[in-house]
């Protein structure tokens, strides 16, 4: 059996025994379909040549009773090896959610949906079917084979020999077919997976297909794939066409060689006329299955490249180990960066970073767009590991804390909001699917997001769509706001979490936060001062360094970019609002820019 | 439609809480809608339907099939024939003969193979890939609607291995029927003319083997079609969770996931391995009702035999045909398992190729060459799910080349008006005017492509950023790409990419930061060259720097044409001619920035808000109001 098969042995050992049973009923069902000619035979000698009419309702009931019982094996036999197939799906499928659950976000970055998508699904079902009836029909071959030509060498060694000699050829065409299938096999795969991609991709991004009213060039695309696919069908195709009249041709080959030397020996006198229609007999049964050959191995050649493609995921390397010490009481919430350098595919993103937050502080990062806020706190629940320096949550390296645990210490709203197709409440319950109804009310409530979820008509029952689907953007955030609220954390996160949000529902958002969540260390990164001036202290960050920290005043009060941006922020609503004027002076700042 | 009530049951698998099942539930996908009707003639025509786009693949597949069918048929006959007259007789040159003559046609038959094989395959893939193209076009013009409401993984489900499971069908069961069929009418025809009454007594059974089928038939048409229910439920959830896997994995939630998918998983194994069940049965049936028609025969046929009715040769003759023609019927059975398993397929594929566009053009629909970019909103009403409005009666217009921001609370319905104007959805109400002509006057395509929209939630598709920025005008050249990258300041950081322009973002655009992936739809929006430019928060991942860098590159480029804005930063919207304050999904203010300051209403409000956070934090004791 190809390696690749062989390689996810773990997964159908524990099912073996349907295989095994399976086979068993296999080899009675195809013992008992030698039956029904054998009864056939004693019908026509005895009762009707011989006229022994009483033996009639025996032999009668004999074929009845052999019907019954092949039907039973046939049967067992293809319900027990599509339960070996099914269970094997089953555990490999849970097998591979596992695994995914527990890959990487770097692996994630990588990895088209579709692709994981057209592995756990198409490729599976190919892998599958081989061990729901591709196993049974190749030892069902080989049985036959096996028998037939024992039983053949039985009846007439020299004949036997001579179907015997064509077997090497058989082989030799089926391993030249099989080598030659393998890597058009694996461009099919390919090809499925890419014309899976695309779709998955376009139904996602149907909303930005439809608003550049791009669907015909889309449709162009997966045209495209989708002859790629089929040539690549055809190839398969080409290459059967190519490789299974010769499999045929071996057995009728044989059929004439039987013949012609079984005549030659009957007219020599070597063996008799009816030696020779039995040989025969033989033969045509065994001709039919071996010419199927071709489509059996074709079964487990596409079988061993789809195997091939789960193992590719099973054996992903889970870069970030979880090590399981340090079970500490809950964190005190002390994050330090000592001197961190990361970067993604060899490409700096953050260079040599210190910076320590005390627990319950809350610090603020501000940055232009891609200067590596995101990455920076992403460290800290171990997203990601640096290159090189350390980040510490309580003075312990975060590689040496459990990963289940630091996660459940650190909460992280995400940039994107994600929410899943569910209600809202267990959206909000996500990490913690046993809160209670007053908890997650709660969670809600500081999240600003409770009044909007009481005004639905089902409230916290609300269905929430695909990715959030039927909310407005800031509805999402608010509730992804709720969900890091209600882990209870020792450090927040907040990654541009309000950014969807208005001015004034951010207001009471902070205001509830800082009431509620003080002992909790927060990192917030916003592009609106209003959201970072209420930090302990802000860090600047451009091209991946601290440029600047300190806090609100102290920033203004130096030239950098917090002050540019302050400035732009507040220009000229200076001119209505005495308050920002105040603050607009105590910056030093002129209002010879904008409109 | 509707979600699951029923097998949430089982989903929940090792909930605590019983009274608050529907509130917990890990996961809750839309069901994909099960189908009721009855087996349906129709249903098989329209199928078969398809074939007839393909008549030279049939006709050499069946003519390559016949010939295949004739040499095995006759082959042993031929060898029957060389024993008895060239082996028993002692002919050695008759034997040659013989053998040269089977080489002959099994030759032939090696040539019948190949071309058998081949056309087959290229008729079974054809219809195949045509179906699957046609589904696709047809979806890709469905309506926001229909993608609201099933998940994405469902929806490939359908494109993907609805139309794979027919593929068998298409391949080898068409042409095998069809063949089937003609050697099962041989056979018939012989041995009616053999002997009608025995004839009509092995077929006798026939009838009772399609009464006993019917009803295991409606099972496993009911169990394939559960299969493809589950298979879809499982694939969403897949779908889902491996784009959510980052939240998934931050907030700890595998054990809870993995207990979700193993009770999916679990049930899918259950009903796949219940249609197999009833689908295996089928097989040994037809073994069985070939015995008992055989056990008929001959108990008859013995009893016209000493009635000297009937010669000892016929009987035998009978006996063999008889295997022959229940191999047909075997086979046929088979086929039928096959049309039963893509019958289930076919149904949810033709349910999408049945589905109407609800937002579709009208036949006068006209395509202007160009617009002014005047907008209006009439009374405009509209809610996505009946009785929850999401805009009530709004009503505003704006001239060619303005700039309106919409303002509002979360949820007030901003960017539902964005949806409105592009004609995502049609409104319930009211009506929508551009160059004061009803939107539904235009064609959608000519009405979308003068719109240029930077959603709030980003697109970013894999490929280079090129490509990504190109996606709204496939024909620009790769100078006004960079053009457009210059305007909202992307090229900056698109330069410092290892590969640049050309460098391959994945899928959503996860190499990038979230500022970066704005940038590009912005870009995108602008290559478009739209008239009216829709803005939905374009620039709320975007520091101030680089959009106050934005702004001012922008006042060229919009120069006469018209542009909303939705958005919360104040330095975005302050200099918008026109400013609609929105609250639960009406207009509650309107005017410029100055004079809404000036009213002390609801714009005021937000705007103080954030200059309260200034002063609360910073202590500074400057009473706005006062
Ligand atoms: N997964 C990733 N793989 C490769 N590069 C990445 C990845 N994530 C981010 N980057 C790159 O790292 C740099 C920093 O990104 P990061 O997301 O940290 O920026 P940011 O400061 O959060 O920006 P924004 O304000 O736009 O969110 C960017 O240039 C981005 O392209
Ligand atoms: N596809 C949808 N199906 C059903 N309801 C929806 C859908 N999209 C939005 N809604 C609802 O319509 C209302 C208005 O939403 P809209 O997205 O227009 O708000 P918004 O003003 O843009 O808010 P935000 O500033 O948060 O983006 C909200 O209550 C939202 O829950
Ligand atoms: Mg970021």
């Amino acid at each position: 059996m190809p390696e690749s098969i062989r390689k996810l042995y773990p997964y159908y050992k524990d099912h073996r025994s349907f295989l095994l049973w399976g086979l068993f009923c296999l080899i009675f069902a195809n013992a008992l379909s030698l039956a029904y000619p054998y009864l056939l035979d004693l019908i026509v000698n005895r009762v009707i040549v011989a006229h022994e009419y009483g033996e009639l309702p025996w032999l009668l009931a004999a074929m009845l009773g052999a019907a019954v019982a092949k039907g039973a094996f046939n049967f067992g036999q293809g319900y027990l090896a599509q339960k070996f197939g099914s269970n094997t799906a089953f555990g490999l499928r849970n097998a591979i959610y596992h695994k995914l659950n527990w890959l990487p976000f770097s692996y994630y970055d990588e990895t088209h949906t579709g692709d994981l998508m057209s592995r756990l699904t198409l490729d599976l079902d190919a892998f599958r079917m081989f061990l729901a009836f591709g196993i049974n029909n190749l030892v069902g071959l080989g049985l036959i084979v096996v028998f037939g030509i024992a039983y053949m060498y039985s009846m007439n060694a020299i004949l036997a020999t001579v179907i015997l000699i064509l077997m090497p050829f058989l082989a030799v065409i089926a391993i030249r077919f099989d080598t030659k299938l393998r890597p058009i096999y694996r461009t099919i795969r390919e090809n499925l997976s890419t014309l899976n991609s695309g779709v998955q991709e376009n139904v996602m991004g149907v909303r930005t297909v439809k608003s550049f009213a791009q669907e015909n060039r889309e449709i162009g695309k997966f045209n495209g794939n989708n002859g790629l696919y089929f040539t690549s069908n055809m190839e398969a195709a080409v290459l059967w066409k190519k490789f299974f009249p010769y499999i045929e041709l071996v057995g009728n080959v044989g059929v004439v060689l039987v013949l012609g030397v079984g005549g030659y020996l009957v007219m020599t006198h070597a063996t008799s006329l009816g030696n020779l229609v039995a040989f025969l007999s033989i033969v045509w049964f065994m001709i039919w299955p071996m010419s199927q050959l071709g489509y059996f191995l074709n079964n487990m050649t596409q079988a061993s490249a789809a195997a091939k493609r789960l193992d590719e995921v099973l054996s992903a390397p889970q870069a970030i180990a979880n090590t399981s010490q340090s079970e500490a009481p809950a964190a005190r919430g002390r994050v330090s960066f000592c001197n961190v350098s990361a970067g993604f595919g060899g490409r700096a993103v953050l260079t040599n970073i210190d910076l320590d937050v005390e627990a319950g502080q809350t610090v603020a990062l501000l940055g232009l767009t891609g200067s590596g806020k995101s990455s920076l706190v992403q460290l800290i629940p171990r997203f990601y590991d640096p290159l090189s320096g350390q980040v510490l949550l309580d003075g312990v390296d975060v590689r040496e804390w459990s990963l289940d645990r630091l996660r459940r210490e650190v909460a992280v709203v995400f940039q994107e909001p994600f929410l899943f197709s569910t209600t809202i409440f267990a959206n909000i319950a996500y990490g913690k699917p046993d809160a209670t109804v007053a908890e997650v009310e709660r969670a809600a409530a500081l999240a600003d997001a409770a009044e909007f979820i009481e005004r639905l008509p089902e409230g916290y029952s609300t269905l929430v769509g695909e990715r959030g689907l039927g909310l407005s953007g800031g509805q999402k955030q608010r509730l992804a706001l709720a969900r890091a609220i209600l882990m209870n954390p020792s450090v927040l996160i907040l990654d541009d979490a309000t950014s969807a949000v208005d001015m004034e529902t951010e207001f009471r958002i902070q205001r509830a936060l800082d009431e509620h969540l003080r002992g909790c260390t927060t990192f917030v990164i916003a592009h609106r001062i209003s959201t970072l001036k209420r930090a302990d202290f802000i860090v600047v960050l451009a091209d991946g360094r601290i440029v600047a920290r300190g806090s609100h005043d102290e920033l203004l009060s130096q030239p950098g970019l917090y002050r540019d941006i302050f400035r732009k922020q507040f220009a000229d609503a200076a001119q209505g609002d005495e308050f920002a004027r105040s603050l607009w002076a105590s910056s030093g700042g002129d209002r010879g820019w904008g409109a | 439609m509707g979600c699951v009530k029923s097998s949430q049951m089982n989903d929940r698998s090792g909930q605590t809480d019983n009274s608050n099942a529907d509130l917990r539930s890990p996961f809750i996908y839309r069901e994909d809608e099960a189908l009721e009707k009855k087996f349906d003639g129709r249903q098989v025509r329209r199928l078969m339907s398809y074939l007839r786009l393909h008549p030279r693949l049939i006709v050499f597949s069946l003519v390559a099939t016949t010939l295949g069918i004739l040499v095995t048929l006759a082959a042993p006959y031929l060898v029957g024939k060389a024993i008895n007259v060239a082996v028993g007789d002692k002919h050695p040159n008759t034997l040659l003969e013989y053998c040269a003559v089977l080489i002959v046609l099994y030759a032939l038959n090696f040539f019948a193979t190949r071309f058998r094989i081949y056309y087959t395959n290229l008729l079974g893939q054809s219809v195949i890939q045509h179906i699957r193209e046609q589904l696709f076009h047809h979806v890709q013009f469905l309506s926001l609607k229909f993608f609201d409401e099933r998940p994405a993984g469902s929806v490939l489900v359908r494109i993907m291995n609805d139309v794979n499971s027919m593929q068998d069908l298409f391949t080898n069961g068409v042409i095998n029927t069809i063949t089937n069929l003609f050697t099962l009418v041989g056979i018939i025809i012989i041995m009616l003319v053999l002997n009608w009454k025995l004839a009509i007594l092995c077929m006798i059974v026939v009838p009772f083997m399609f009464l006993l089928s019917t009803r295991l038939t409606i099972q496993i048409r009911r169990s394939w079609q559960l299969v493809r229910l589950r298979l879809s439920r499982m694939n969403a959830h897949l779908a889902e969770s491996i784009q959510g896997m980052r939240v998934t994995e931050a907030y700890a939630r595998q054990a809870e996931n993995e207990e979700f998918f193993r009770g999916v998983n679990g049930e899918y194994r259950r009903v796949f391995l219940g249609a197999q069940r009833r689908s295996i049965m089928f097989g040994p049936l037809v073994d069985l009702t070939g015995a008992i028609g055989s056990a008929v025969l001959f108990g008859y046929g013995v009893v016209e035999l000493r009635a000297g009715l009937v010669t000892v040769g016929l009987l035998v003759a009978f006996a063999n045909y008889l295997g022959n023609f229940w191999t047909p019927i075997a086979q046929l059975g088979q086929v039928y398992n096959q049309l039963l398993v893509a019958m289930a397929s076919s149904e949810r594929i033709f349910q999408y190729l049945d589905t109407a566009q609800t937002v579709a053009d009208s036949d006068q629909a006209i395509a202007p060459e160009t617009i002014e970019g005047r907008v209006e909103f009439r009374n405009v009403t509209f809610a996505y799910d009946s009785g929850r409005p999401a805009l009530d009666d709004v009503s505003f217009s704006v001239t060619p080349g303005q700039t309106v921001a919409l303002v509002g609370h979360t949820g007030a319905g901003k960017s539902t008006v964005i949806n409105l104007l592009s004609r995502f959805y049609d409104v319930t109400d009211g009506a929508v005017l551009v160059d004061g002509q009803d939107i539904r006057s235009f064609t959608v395509e000519s009405l979308r492509s003068r719109i240029g929209v930077v959603l709030q939630d980003t697109f970013i598709f894999t490929g280079s950023i090129l490509d990504n920025i190109r996606f709204s005008r496939p024909g620009a050249t790769d100078e006004e790409v960079r053009a457009a990258a210059r305007a909202v300041h992307a090229d900056t950081f698109i330069e410092a990419l290892p590969q640049g322009y050309h460098t391959e973002v994945r899928e959503r655009g996860s190499s990038l930061s979230m500022g970066q992936r704005q940038l590009l739809s912005f870009a995108r929006a602008l290559l478009a060259d739209p008239r009216i430019l829709v803005l939905d928060e374009a620039t709320a991942s975007i520091d101030t720097q680089t959009e106050e860098l934005i702004q001012r590159g922008l006042a060229r480029l919009l120069a006469g044409r018209t542009a909303f804005v939705v958005a919360h930063r104040l330095s975005t919207i302050r200099h918008a001619d026109q400013i609609l304050v929105f609250a639960q999904g009406k207009i509650v203010e309107r005017g410029n920035h100055d004079s809404l300051l000036a009213a002390r209403g609801v714009y005021r409000e937000l705007v103080d808000a954030q200059y309260r956070m200034m002063r609360e934090d910073s202590g500074v004791a400057v009473g706005l109001e006062s």
